[in-house]
């Protein structure tokens, strides 16, 4: 007969962040020792609060399932003597396998005949099997574990309690010295004891204790409550799902609040506010219908609505205080000046060997003004660039941003503009720490941008220089975030200058430091590997394969943008029929190629019409190749390359290369050597594996 | 309940939960846990419950007690109980009820907070204890002490005196709160608080206290040679002290500051060893004694 199973540990409070992992977890091993250990079931459900993870499995069978197994023995010839006996060999077999003769059966494998018997292993007993749930429970894994008292075992809190029910009975097993039961404990405050007497009554049995097992229920009482406050206050609670993911697994039993600060607050930086409410308090700040700030906040508490107006008026405190700090920070914030702060940043060391972040400032600075150059910005923006570069950390150096760091450039913005500099250079200091995530939103401004690469290929350059290269997870610096950041504003911003000719200047830039720098080659080859990578991994998100990836890298990774569309382009016409001649033409000219280093071509030295061809088709395209390529234009410049295609094939059929004169010869190589350059500007197609089907 | 009453409150019920009351350890310190009564004490296999009164120093907290919630210097009620007790959390619960804090009315939640001290190599797991939003006692598992593994482990709960007295007499500037009758903190500590940050930001002979500090790592250096673990941690305290002091007054740039704070690290380290090695030496008195 089934029955329904339920094991639930009981824990001091788990980090939220723990919570819905470690029950995905349970409920994947539950379904997986099932499975493996042949007992078969109705279907397992899960349950988490912050005080317990817990698993319920209806209709287990009572017994493990019967399976019968074919044993092979040996070759039949053994098996038999001469007078048609079983040898010792065959009873020895059957013995092993705890059968008799009489089970032997034969049959034949590749020519031979084996004998075999067929094993039926009886299923043990469910009740026999559950103890071995223990290791479940103790295999469960957390971003970080923790002893107790005299215990050796690891976890991410201390386990207090282990209900083990096999309908009503109780698995016996042991954990951390803590035996099993049939006990559970309802809400720290609100609740009591209880016995489950029926795996089936456990939801209802908390749920009179106060506690919501079920993690998405919670959520939802949040959210209706939520609604409800929304409807009776007449405002606008916007709900962030992180935030409610992490409260709901603070709490067992929720109740929303809501609670107010002074208006006056509301002068402070609106980020100032929302991050004072939602990470360090867990508060939904609250907005009127027309989404402008209020002075009041949405709490969820552990417990019921009891004294609720108590809670709320200590929260109040709570948060007043922290916005009476913050008021404090600003008002002593604007007593100093930029230049007040920018000479604390001499103080503050960046990195131990590349110096203070006064000597990060200067180079960013300097890279700025390089890139404005290079950019051809016009005067205004670049003014704006160099002067947000030189101002861009001050805010570093605030009491506010010291409080909040999460902050850093957000107070910078509003700070600079209380301190009298213009919009753009305000908003070029937010958003050169853009893109925050590799994939997190890019600065929308042109000095913005400017100074996002500058600051983010400074400490790229910086740390490689130094050999502070990531390798595995260990990327302390963010560098691998920071050059895609870099590639992506390129891209988006269609700048047509390489990435080489960034790096160049930037290590010109630190050449001219008296930081030890590892030597030249060491740092170019470590810079190339490093964003190779990182061009790679971008690439492979838009679907690009990895051989299409290194013919549009071969040479350099260039211009982003035009390499990104070099790459969706190949990655189309390598699976177009009609672009196969004109491949194979050009990947034959860039097989032959590199067989000498010639490149100087005679004209008077061509002997066949079809060479003769082939070179002036070359020397009329050339213009407008070049154009194309300058001008980003991927469709334009393959289009011309075709062009080649007819004069190549046609020279590789009336032509012979190896001719016997070295001069002619050497000629013709120096002509193939020449386009291949030309073509290899634009990819190196012999690395495509090309798909066109005939 | 003013902040004395606070005081006698938990220290009746730390002692009734079997905990050695002791007073204040008389070396300048940032935090209780620096007291050598938590800090030492918690390494090893003795058992070791204690409950102490600590007043903390953090010069760079001095506001010339003008912040209505930062302090030069604050008290800290310190519990240490190795091994921790199953129960620790309901025991602490129960501490909160004797200051009348019924968690019925209250929200109070344990909310995931992971200690750290890098300068004596020690670090936690463990809470943040809510009340109501507000942070007012630390609840740490140590799981490394000057660089060596807690076991048995021991739990570390330190309350936020005037945090919690704030909430308990429903002040909101930690000067107005009653110390006893009639009695309030601005009326003991607002002078020596002035006075402090003056001395701290302004006053301080630096060239006296770099040459100090040098003398002091020196002194911990020879007294931990000679086997004298707890002269030569009284230095260490001395050393943490008085570049706080430094520190404070902004004369120490960062990159020095690493350097200085892996001196203190490195002294803390070893005498933690040198702690453990003594007590295996002696035989662990406090684990026989309990034996008996």
């Amino acid at each position: 007969m089934a029955k329904n199973v339920l094991f639930e540990v009981g824990l001091e409070e788990l980090p939220a962040r723990f919570v819905d992992d470690a029950e995905k977890q349970l409920l994947e091993k539950t379904i997986t020792w099932l499975n493996e250990t042949r007992i078969s079931f109705e279907d397992v459900t899960t349950f988490s609060t912050p005080r317990r993870l817990s698993v319920l499995i209806r209709g287990m069978a009572d017994v493990q399932e019967t399976i019968e197994e074919e044993a092979k023995g040996p070759a039949e010839k053994i098996a038999i003597d001469e007078n048609g006996n079983w040898t010792k060999a065959a009873i020895g077999f059957t013995k092993g396998q705890g059968m008799s003769v009489e089970d032997i059966y034969t049959k034949e494998i590749k020519g031979t005949r084996y004998i075999f018997v067929k094993k039926r292993i009886e299923g043990k007993k469910s009740s026999e099997l559950l103890p071995g749930f223990k290791e479940i429970i103790e295999s469960i894994q957390f971003g970080k574990n923790m002893r107790w008292s005299t215990e050796t075992m690891r976890y991410a809190r201390p386990i207090r309690w282990l209900l083990a029910l096999y309908d009503k009975e109780v698995v016996p097993f042991e954990i951390a010295s803590v035996s099993t039961s049939n006990k559970t404990y309802g809400h720290r405050f609100l609740g009591n004891e209880v016995i489950i007497n029926d795996p089936l009554e456990y939801r209802a049995a908390l749920r009179n204790e106060y506690v919501i097992v079920d993690s998405k229920e919670r959520e939802q009482m949040i959210l209706e409550q939520i609604k409800d406050l929304e409807e009776k206050e007449n405002l606008l609670i916007p709900v962030d799902e992180d935030l409610l993911d992490e409260v709901r697994n603070l709490v067992e039993f929720p109740t929303v609040f809501i609670g107010s600060f002074e208006k006056k607050f509301l002068k402070l930086p609106s980020e100032v506010l929302i991050t004072s409410m939602k990470e360090h308090q867990r508060y939904f700040p609250a907005m009127s219908t027309n989404e402008e700030l209020l002075p009041k906040f949405v709490g969820v508490r552990n417990g019921d609505n009891k004294s609720i107006e108590n809670v709320a008026k200590g929260n109040e405190k709570v948060l007043r205080a922290r916005l009476s700090d913050a008021e404090f920070f600003y008002e002593e914030d604007q007593k100093n000046s930029i230049d007040f702060y920018l000479e604390k940043l001499q103080r503050v060391v960046f990195q131990e060997k590349l110096g203070t972040y006064a000597d990060k400032v200067s180079r960013v600075v300097t890279i700025t003004n390089h890139l404005c150059k290079m950019l051809d910005v016009e005067e205004k923006v670049a003014k704006n660039a160099i002067r947000a570069a030189e101002i861009s950390k001050f805010d570093l150096m605030t009491n506010m941003v010291n409080e909040f760091t999460e902050l850093q450039g957000i107070i910078g913005e509003k700070y600079a503009i209380l301190f009298g500099e213009n919009q753009d250079v305000a908003k070029t200091i937010r958003e050169h720490y853009l893109p925050k995530q590799a994939n997190g939103d890019l600065p929308d401004s042109i000095p913005g941008s400017i100074v996002s690469i500058a600051d983010k290929v400074d400490t790229i350059v910086g740390c490689i220089s130094i050999g502070l290269v990531p390798t595995g997870s260990q990327d302390p610096y963010g560098l691998r975030r920071q050059a895609t950041g870099i590639l992506r504003i390129l891209s988006d911003k269609k700048w047509s200058i390489s990435l080489e000719s960034i790096l160049n200047i930037v290590k010109s830039v630190y050449a001219n430091t008296d930081i030890q720098l590892q030597d030249n080659a060491t740092i170019t080859k470590a810079l190339n590997e490093f964003f190779q990578l990182r061009t790679t991994f971008l690439l492979k998100e838009d679907d690009i394969e990895t051989d299409i990836i290194h013919s549009v890298t071969a040479k350099e990774i260039g211009v982003f943008d035009y390499t990104e569309k070099k790459a969706a382009l190949l990655s189309q016409k390598r699976n177009e029929p009609a672009f196969k001649p004109i491949q194979e033409a050009l990947v034959r000219v860039l097989n032959l190629a590199g067989k000498t280093d010639e490149m100087k071509i005679n004209s008077t030295l061509f002997e066949t019409e079809s060479e003769k061809i082939l070179y002036s088709t070359f020397q009329e395209i050339v213009p407008d190749y070049e154009k194309a390529n300058k001008e980003l234009d991927a469709d334009l410049s393959l289009s011309i390359l075709s062009k080649l295609a007819e004069p190549i094939h046609n020279f590789f059929d009336n032509t012979m290369v190896m001719a016997n004169d070295e001069k002619i010869k050497n000629n013709r190589l120096a002509l193939l050597n020449t386009i291949a350059a030309s073509i290899k500007e634009f990819a190196d197609l012999s690395l495509i594996e090309w798909k066109q089907h005939q | 309940m003013n902040i004395q009453n606070m005081i006698l409150t938990l220290q009746q019920y730390w002692s009734e939960q079997n905990c050695i009351l002791l007073q204040a350890y008389d070396v300048e310190k940032g935090a209780g846990t620096m007291s050598p009564m938590t800090l030492l004490r918690s390494l090893g296999p003795e058992p070791w419950n204690v409950a102490y009164v600590e007043p903390s120093r953090r010069p760079d907290d001095g506001r010339y007690g003008e912040n209505p919630n930062r302090l030069y210097q604050h008290h800290q009620f310190q519990v240490i109980m190795k091994p921790s007790p199953d129960n620790i959390q309901d025991l602490y619960l129960d501490s909160l009820k004797k200051l009348g804090i019924d968690p019925l009315k209250h929200d109070i939640r344990f909310v995931e907070d992971n200690w750290e001290n890098p300068t004596l190599g020690a670090a936690g797991l463990g809470w943040e204890v809510w009340l109501d939003g507000m942070e007012i006692t630390q609840f740490t598992y140590f799981q490394q002490i000057g660089g060596l593994e807690a076991n048995p482990v021991a739990v570390e709960l330190t309350y936020g005196i005037e945090r919690l007295a704030s909430y308990i007499q429903d002040k909101e500037n930690v000067f107005e709160l009653e110390w006893n009758n009639g009695v309030t903190v601005h009326d003991i500590f607002y002078q020596p608080e002035l006075e402090h940050s003056k001395y701290t930001f302004e006053e301080s002979n630096t060239e006296m206290l770099f040459e100090l500090f040098t003398m002091y790592e020196e002194e911990a250096k020879t007294t931990m040679e000679k086997g004298l673990v707890f002269p030569a941690y009284d230095y260490v305290l001395k050393c943490s002290h008085t570049f706080n002091l430094l520190d404070a007054k902004g004369v120490i740039s960062v990159t020095e500051r690493t350097g200085y704070i892996s001196r203190i690290r490195n002294l803390a380290r070893r005498i933690a060893k040198a702690y453990v090695a003594e007590r295996e030496r002696l035989g662990y008195p406090m684990l026989k004694k309990e034996e008996k």
